[in-house]
């Protein structure tokens, strides 16, 4: 039997990490709890977050955003702010799970488990996210792509949790397109997942893009070299699909029971090229 | 632990191991077996409950979680007399088979018919989208829901 903690205060926190540093901290339990009864993770004592409203909502600072960690999904989704600013994190949220592991499940939940197919990652590593790690005297932020170093695997210390998430407002970028491809619509783990932000300038031609893709190695990944092969052009059908086929050149993906290494290079590519849909008739991309 | 919370309306102190499932609480040690596990992780919906007025998986969630809030599970849902609305159309459109995913069904249908007026069939689909049946085919449940939400409307616009 394990013991369970619902602290209300981060006071009451820090109180229970010092007594029971053993002790594992969850928040909506969709993961941890699943992976808890499969015998693969347990702890004699259970922290759960839910209740500390002080990890809960979100705030708009001027030039980024914080998110707490312990907000859910299916909140984040009903917040204006992420809405407006972050329209890639809100289509991702509407592809993660189904209502209701939205409605339990956390965004600090979804960073702290490291799954290459976890949903709101690609866009939080387009969007250049930076987490926060927080003890009862320190606090620290490191980039998204620092703190996940595999799969589960994060740098969160011992004494540290996760309490937020800042993103910066960028609205150079326009166009905001996330797509996962799994085997059915809701609950499913992503085979492959592309998160695409990119900046079109005044004459219609892509200025920066920013790319990441789900699902495809130890951890969502990046190609700087992909980036690079959009600016200049237009965003048009041709441009895609020499893109696509440069990037199925590039990537090398995992092979596992979900899909082949061969069926994600391919469709690494493919979800790239959905981006003709953001695209006019003339070749322009839109604003 | 004792745990205190309000069960279908009732005031509750029940001891129990803080790290007791919901689901095997209600089911095993209250007896109340209208709530339904088949997947045990979160993926099918049958066990669904409500807490504090919001859909939640029992499953997914521990005995100490439940301390202070308003459970609502299936029997609570249902009156004392006659049914509730949304059961009355899953009667009425036939949308039960096995009935063993109608519990769950049911409590995620009237969460998101609280939400939602006169919602579209693609809007049902994905509100329903967590919650597996493997008999219907889905459009019999999808029908009730049309139907509880236009009786809804009538019945208020009288």
């Amino acid at each position: 039997m394990s013991l369970v903690f619902l602290p209300k205060t981060m006071e009451d926190l820090w109180t229970l990490k010092s007594e029971h540093p053993e002790a594992v901290v969850y928040a909506g339990g969709t993961d941890f709890l699943v992976k808890r009864r499969l015998g693969l993770a347990d702890s004699s004592t259970l922290i759960c977050l839910e209740r500390l409203d002080t990890l809960k909502g979100v705030e708009d600072l001027g030039e980024e955003v914080w998110i707490g960690a312990a907000t859910t999904h299916s909140d984040l989704l009903g917040h204006s702010l992420i809405r407006i600013h972050f329209p890639i994190l809100t289509q991702a949220l509407q592809a993660l799970g189904s209502p209701l592991i939205r409605q339990m499940g956390t965004l600090g939940g979804n960073v702290v488990s490291a799954s290459p197919a976890g949903d709101t990652l690609p866009p939080l590593y387009v969007l250049g996210a930076e987490v926060e790690l927080q003890t009862l005297s320190q606090k620290r932020r490191i980039s998204i792509t620092d703190f996940i170093q595999g799969p589960g695997q994060t740098v969160l210390s011992g004494g540290e949790i996760l309490s937020g998430v800042y993103i910066r407002k960028q609205p150079e970028f326009t166009i905001h397109h996330f797509e996962k491809v799994g085997r059915r619509r809701a609950l499913a783990i992503a085979l492959v997942s592309l998160a695409a932000i990119m900046e079109i300038g005044s004459d219609g031609l892509i200025r920066k893009a920013r790319l990441a893709w789900g699902s495809m190695g130890p951890t969502v990944v990046t190609y700087p070299a992909a980036e690079e092969l959009l600016p200049g052009n237009p965003l048009c059908f041709e441009v895609l699909e020499k893109a696509a086929s440069q990037i199925r050149a590039m990537v090398s993906p995992i092979d596992d029971v979900r899909a082949s290494a061969e069926y994600r290079r391919q469709v690494a590519g493919n979800l790239l090229i959905r981006l003709m849909d953001h695209t006019l008739p003339d070749g322009r991309g839109l604003v | 632990m004792q745990i205190h919370f309000i069960l279908n309306g009732d005031p509750l102190i029940l001891e129990s191991p803080p790290d007791r499932r919901v689901v095997d609480l209600l089911r095993e040690d209250l007896g109340l077996t209208g709530t339904k596990e088949a997947c045990g992780s979160g993926e099918c919906g049958a066990c669904t409950i409500w807490v504090d007025g919001r859909t939640r998986l029992s499953c997914l969630m521990l005995a100490a979680q439940l301390e202070g809030c308003r459970i609502t599970t299936i029997e609570g849902l249902t009156p004392q007399e006659g049914l509730h609305p949304v059961q009355e159309a899953f009667v009425e459109a036939g949308a039960v088979q096995c009935g063993f995913c109608t519990p769950g069904m049911v409590l995620t249908s009237a969460a998101f018919l609280n939400d939602h007026t006169l919602p579209s069939r693609q809007e049902i689909r994905e509100g329903l989208s967590g919650n597996l049946c493997r008999c219907t085919g889905y459009q019999k449940i999808i029908d009730a829901v049309s139907l509880a939400a236009e009786k809804e409307s009538r019945s208020s616009k009288i």
